[in-house]
């Protein structure tokens, strides 16, 4: 079953905790931004569009994947919107109603692994988390390349005291686990 | 003295090679570290993409731990760990609904009393004085490209630390041990971050015009303070070589390997033998 989208600009304004009216277009933040030469639309073109109210194209656009979350948008602002927060905003509410793009679910994995890894742990098992990731990356798109890739990494990482087999988990794991269940989002067909 | 120690992830991880070097190196200054107890993960980029009420709670609840424990102070060596703690005690400030809501999912009050602070401040609060008079070896053949990425210095008003365009705060450091910064354009271009598994393709882009960009201005090495910067430029090196078609052949310090060779600490100490590249 899936809801009826309900996609405003307030709703995108109350998850980032700003004022998108307050943009005037100026650029500034699609002009520093490291991600824009691979992006379909820029992060003002985000804005905007957000401001017009159509939510829905601006959460199907590549670009909000493309962000590194490096905060130059927000930081250069000269009207202190946070550009930064508008993107995870989007990013969000694309994972939430299943409009993230087929070319970008690698990432969208990659976040939700992260976040399964430390709901299990409370901390990030590295390795565990390569593991998960590269499987479901795997079973994704069959890339092959992309399972083996790093397998010769192990044994350098393991030689410089970077890899810990048995990582060390947090002592009082059941309060992650509540804090987790408190903060839960409702989701809509999430692939 | 002692702080309070958030080590976070990647120092307990692939980046044991800067707890070491932190730790070597605040210890020779008489500073230790009392490791936060039951520390969790800040949640990092994944909890703020896809979750903006657990990239709150999160860092709260560590901020809480701290003030359960009476630690005034805590250093959070990896930016991206710092700006997320920052981040969430300044939320929490500016909403007072918000903290008691955040008290409730943490189960821990959170009076919003712990100051978060990166090893650069940490080393100011020493004092460039103090430690230059320490100094047992001047750093004369280093020519460092000081490389701050994003995270160290924005957004500005969340982290209120040197400038946020043009910081300098360890261009000064290391002048004053005899080091020669050079004068390059990447000192705050991103480059890629925590992005290096879930996007390497922009990582490898991003981090290759970082090295030629030092290289052109005459670095012989990189300085940076951050364990993402360090994965993508030093670990990725070789990756990066590979796919451009060209060697870089650049060593990249932590800021503690260089002021901690300074006091005379040995490579080893530091964990700089650890590094992926290093000086034939
Ligand atoms: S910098 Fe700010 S005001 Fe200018 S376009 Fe971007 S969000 Fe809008
Ligand atoms: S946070 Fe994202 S959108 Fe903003 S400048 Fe950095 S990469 Fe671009």
């Amino acid at each position: 079953m899936t809801m009826p989208l309900d996609l405003s600009t307030s709703l995108v304004e109350s998850l980032a905790h700003t004022r998108l009216r307050d943009c005037y277009q100026c650029g500034k933040c699609s002009a520093g931004c490291p991600a824009a030469e691979r992006m379909d639309l820029l992060p003002n073109q985000l804005i905007r569009l957000v401001q017009l109210g159509r939510v829905e194209k601006a959460l199907r656009a590549e670009a909000i994947w493309e962000c590194v979350s490096c905060m130059t948008c927000t930081s250069r602002c000269p009207k202190a919107v946070d550009c930064a927060g508008v993107l995870d905003a989007l990013r969000q509410l694309a994972a939430q109603h299943g409009l993230v793009p087929a070319s970008q679910h690698r990432t969208l994995v990659f976040q939700q692994a992260f976040l399964d890894n430390i709901r299990r742990n409370g901390r990030l098992a590295e390795l565990e988390l390569v593991g998960h990731f590269k499987t479901k990356a795997f079973l994704g798109d069959l890339n092959l390349p992309l399972l083996m890739k790093d397998a010769f990494l192990a044994p350098k990482l393991l030689k410089r005291g970077k890899l810990h087999l048995l990582p060390g988990k947090v002592k009082d794991r059941a309060v992650v686990e509540r804090i987790f269940q408190r903060c839960q989002e409702p989701t809509n067909g999430v692939p | 003295m002692e702080i309070g120690y958030y080590p976070g992830c990647a120092l307990h991880g692939s980046s044991a090679d800067y707890e070491m070097s932190v730790r070597a190196c605040l210890g020779a200054l008489g500073v230790s570290l009392r490791e936060l107890d039951d520390w969790i993960c800040c949640g990092a980029t994944a909890a703020h993409c896809l979750n903006h009420k657990l990239a709150v709670a999160l860092p709260a609840r560590n901020l809480a731990l701290a003030e359960r424990d009476g630690l005034k102070d805590l250093l959070a060596p990896c930016p991206m760990c710092s700006m997320e703690l920052l981040k969430a005690d300044r939320a929490m400030a500016r909403d007072p609904a918000l903290r008691r809501k955040m008290a409730e999912i943490v189960e821990l009050p959170i009076a919003g009393k712990t100051r978060v602070c990166n090893l650069i401040q940490v080393l100011y609060e020493v004092g460039l004085q103090r430690i230059a008079e320490q100094a047992q070896v001047r750093l004369e053949t280093f020519k460092p490209a000081c490389y701050y990425g994003c995270l160290l210095t924005r957004p500005a008003d969340v982290l209120r630390f040197d400038d946020a365009e043009q910081p300098r705060s360890m261009e000064n450091l290391l002048t004053a041990l005899g080091a020669q910064p050079v004068d390059w354009n990447y000192r705050t271009e991103c480059c890629g971050a925590g992005m290096t598994m879930a996007n390497e393709t922009t990582v490898l882009e991003l981090s290759h015009k970082i090295l030629s960009n030092a290289a052109a201005h005459g670095a012989n090495c990189l300085v940076v303070a951050c364990p993402m910067c360090h994965v993508n430029l030093d670990m990725k090196q070789a990756d990066i070589e590979r796919r451009f078609g060209m060697a870089h052949g650049m060593m990249v310090y932590y800021l503690s390997d260089l002021v901690g060779l300074a006091l005379g600490l040995d490579q080893a100490t530091l964990g700089i033998n650890r590094h992926f590249v290093v000086r034939k």
